[in-house]
């Protein structure tokens, strides 16, 4: 295997997570819910992964244990926001502290502890593609998920009419409910689901990219996927091209150090950072276009009028 | 009148006296900041270690509570802070980035005593504690040299301090005593401990072609990442033999137990004073763990240098020794000045990297 493909397999890795975290959050998003909860949803996927994996000796307990617990965790974020209406930034705030703090408690005995990891697959013959070979088939299990979770969405939202009621209600949650449509039904789903998403995303952290568990080992992954929701202006092959990309800059700067390019290294640290606040501003010169994507009733509680 | 001021006196000093032991009663308070968590499996972890012997050592006479995952710089002022308060006798602040916020809590409470580590700043009443890592890092650049087929090292580096600076040169140092031609890659992930970044630069300079791994972070990630991709590596701060049990060639583990003990005893005899402390091998703040996955060899030369840095027949920046640029910066046997060892922003020959300003 050469360089590039190792590169590009690092980039696969680093990429994923961020990029399961954020197709979750989008369509959290696109419900017209704002879940800033990402962070401590994935820690306790991350957590609660190891855990199980590490008890049960098989790695895909542990992710199916990751999943749930990230829509465990969702649910309480949903209970408060969406049944008692509270304040969706505060309530996700605290849900990313809760989760912090939860999942050191959980995990205290299992620090330092050999982790349970999971294989890649090994396609005979195709991997030994040159170049796109390793890259595209010699992946972890997660990796492939990962993008069928982005075709998954795009097809649900855009094509599905089930995808059409959810984008309603999170342009005008009063005007579908007026037609009948269960609101809160269809945000406690996608909450849900944006929940599993980000355990899922914690299980790959704990299980796949570093298989062992460490206080905090999300390390800001999860706002990072949060800032990706609206780099990508809400369109799920957009949160793809950002994922990647970011997870481009973050090897790419490691590489160019390696390689003993002059350049400050703490730039090279922020260039992640700095690329998403670049492609902010090109994409909100387009007023129009993040109109149209983004959800009216970000962020507001929807109260039916009983 | 004299007898009654007399008699009341000698009531007064019986109160303070029984106030005096009624306090000594008390356990003594003695509290740790720490930059990482109890269980990170390297640098705060070899504190907790000390702090639990130093607990273990004076018993019910001493309480120990400590604050975990501190971040560096202004907000470090608030937990310190809250700790002089709340009746702490004596402050450890374990982590060079509260340097500035132990002095700045410890002028508004001058009878608190602080020790922080790693730092250089003083007071009356602030000891400043340190180990002489560059001793082990020698070592682990000998090995590296002996062991490594393709003659690169990869360094993963936490921020541009003098402590990380020195560890760089001593590595280097240690390597070109046993094959001048030894190149160290050096990556920077401006962070103490993040173990998915950590990972992926120890993938990085794998990819790049390094076959022995060293680093200056705290997790156990370029450990493991060295096992999965079958090269050697070091284990920083702890012995992290766990976490590559056929990767770990030795580890640098920090042992402040002694130490500890030692401080509070003073605080207790009052006999502490400020000062500034720089120990290492020899005097036991600082260990080698077991020499594995080498051959006998190389281990007998690890063992014969470690010897030589604790009876201080070497030390490891001894000249001729040429700076980076290739400017003179020891000549022939003139050892380097701890006052600029402490300061140390420039790199020696060798390594190949520009080292952040």
């Amino acid at each position: 295997m050469g360089m590039t493909e190792a590169i590009l397999l690092t980039i696969a890795t680093a990429a994923t997570p961020l990029l399961i975290a954020a197709i979750g959050e989008l369509v959290v998003e696109r419900s017209g819910v704002l879940n800033l909860g990402v962070e401590g949803m994935m820690v306790m996927g991350a957590v609660g992964g190891f855990v199980i994996a590490n008890l049960t000796g098989n790695p895909w307990i542990g992710i199916l244990a990751a999943i749930a617990l990230g829509a465990l965790t969702s649910l309480l974020f949903g209970f408060l926001t969406l049944t008692l209406a509270a304040n969706q930034v505060a309530t996700g705030l605290s849900l990313t502290i809760l989760g912090l703090g939860v999942s050191s408690l959980m995990g205290e005995k299992f620090v330092g502890q050999a982790g349970e990891k999971m294989g890649n697959l090994d396609i005979p013959i195709l991997t030994d593609i040159p170049l796109v070979g390793p890259v595209i088939f010699g992946q972890d299990p997660i990796f492939y998920l990962s993008i069928l979770l982005v075709v998954a969405v795009s097809w649900f939202l855009f094509r599905t009419r089930a995808g059409l009621t959810l984008r309603s209600i999170g342009n005008n949650h009063h005007s579908a409910h007026a037609l009948g449509i269960p609101v809160l039904r269809y945000r406690y789903l996608a909450v849900m689901f944006g929940g599993a998403c980000a355990g899922l995303a914690g299980g790959h952290l704990s299980l796949v990219y570093t298989p062992q568990w460490v206080e905090n080992m999300t390390a800001g992954r999860g706002w990072i996927a949060l800032a990706l929701v609206v780099f990508a202006s809400w369109r799920p092959a957009r949160v793809l091209a950002g994922a990647y990309l970011f997870g481009a800059v973050s090897i790419g700067q490691l590489h160019a150090q390696a390689l003993g390019i002059a350049v400050p290294s703490q730039l090279l640290t922020a260039l992640p950072f700095l690329a998403t606040i670049v492609v902010l501003v090109l994409i909100s010169q387009n007023v129009r276009a993040t109109l149209i994507n983004t959800p009216a009733m970000l962020g507001r509680p929807f109260v039916p009028d009983r | 009148m004299k007898k009654l001021l007399i008699g009341l006196a000698g009531v007064a000093a019986m109160s303070l006296g029984m106030a005096a032991s009624a306090l000594a009663e008390d356990p003594m308070k003695v509290c740790f900041v720490y930059v990482g968590s109890k269980t990170d499996g390297g640098w705060t972890q070899a504190h907790d270690i000390g702090r639990q012997e130093l607990q273990a050592h004076f018993g019910d006479k001493i309480e120990t509570p400590f604050i975990e995952n501190v971040a560096e710089g202004p907000q470090a002022e608030g937990v310190i802070e809250r700790f002089a308060r709340s009746g702490c006798e004596m402050i450890f602040t374990t982590s060079f980035g509260f340097m500035d916020q132990t002095m700045a809590v410890a002028e508004r409470f001058p009878d608190v005593k602080f020790e922080h580590a790693t730092g250089y700043k003083t007071a009356e009443n602030v000891t400043s504690y340190n180990s002489r890592f560059y001793q082990g890092r020698y070592i682990l650049g000998q090995i590296a040299a002996e062991v490594s087929e393709k003659g690169v090292a990869g360094y993963i580096a936490s921020f541009p301090i003098p402590e990380v600076v020195q560890g760089i040169n001593a590595f280097t140092l240690g390597a070109q005593s046993v094959n001048p031609d030894f190149k160290l890659k050096v990556v920077w992930v401006n962070s103490w401990f993040d173990a998915g970044k950590e990972a992926d630069a120890a993938k990085a300079l794998i990819d790049q072609g390094v076959d022995i791994l060293t680093q200056h972070t705290d997790s156990t990630a370029p450990m493991q990442v060295a096992a999965e991709r079958g090269i050697k590596a070091f284990g920083q701060a702890s012995d992290m033999i766990a976490a590559g049990p056929e990767t770990q060639l030795t580890a640098i583990v920090d042992t402040w137990g002694a130490y500890y003990i030692k401080r509070v005893q003073d605080v207790m005899d009052g006999t502490w004073e400020s000062q500034s402390t720089w120990d290492g091998l020899a005097e036991g703040i600082l260990e080698m763990a077991p020499y594995t996955n080498m051959p006998d060899d190389v281990k007998a030369m690890a063992e014969a240098t470690e010897a030589a840095i604790v009876s201080g027949e070497l030390k490891p920046f001894t000249g001729p020794v040429n700076k980076q640029d290739g400017s003179v910066w020891l000549e022939e046997g003139e050892v380097a000045e701890d006052g600029v060892l402490l300061g140390l922003n420039f790199y020696v020959e060798g390594v190949d990297d520009q080292l952040p300003q």
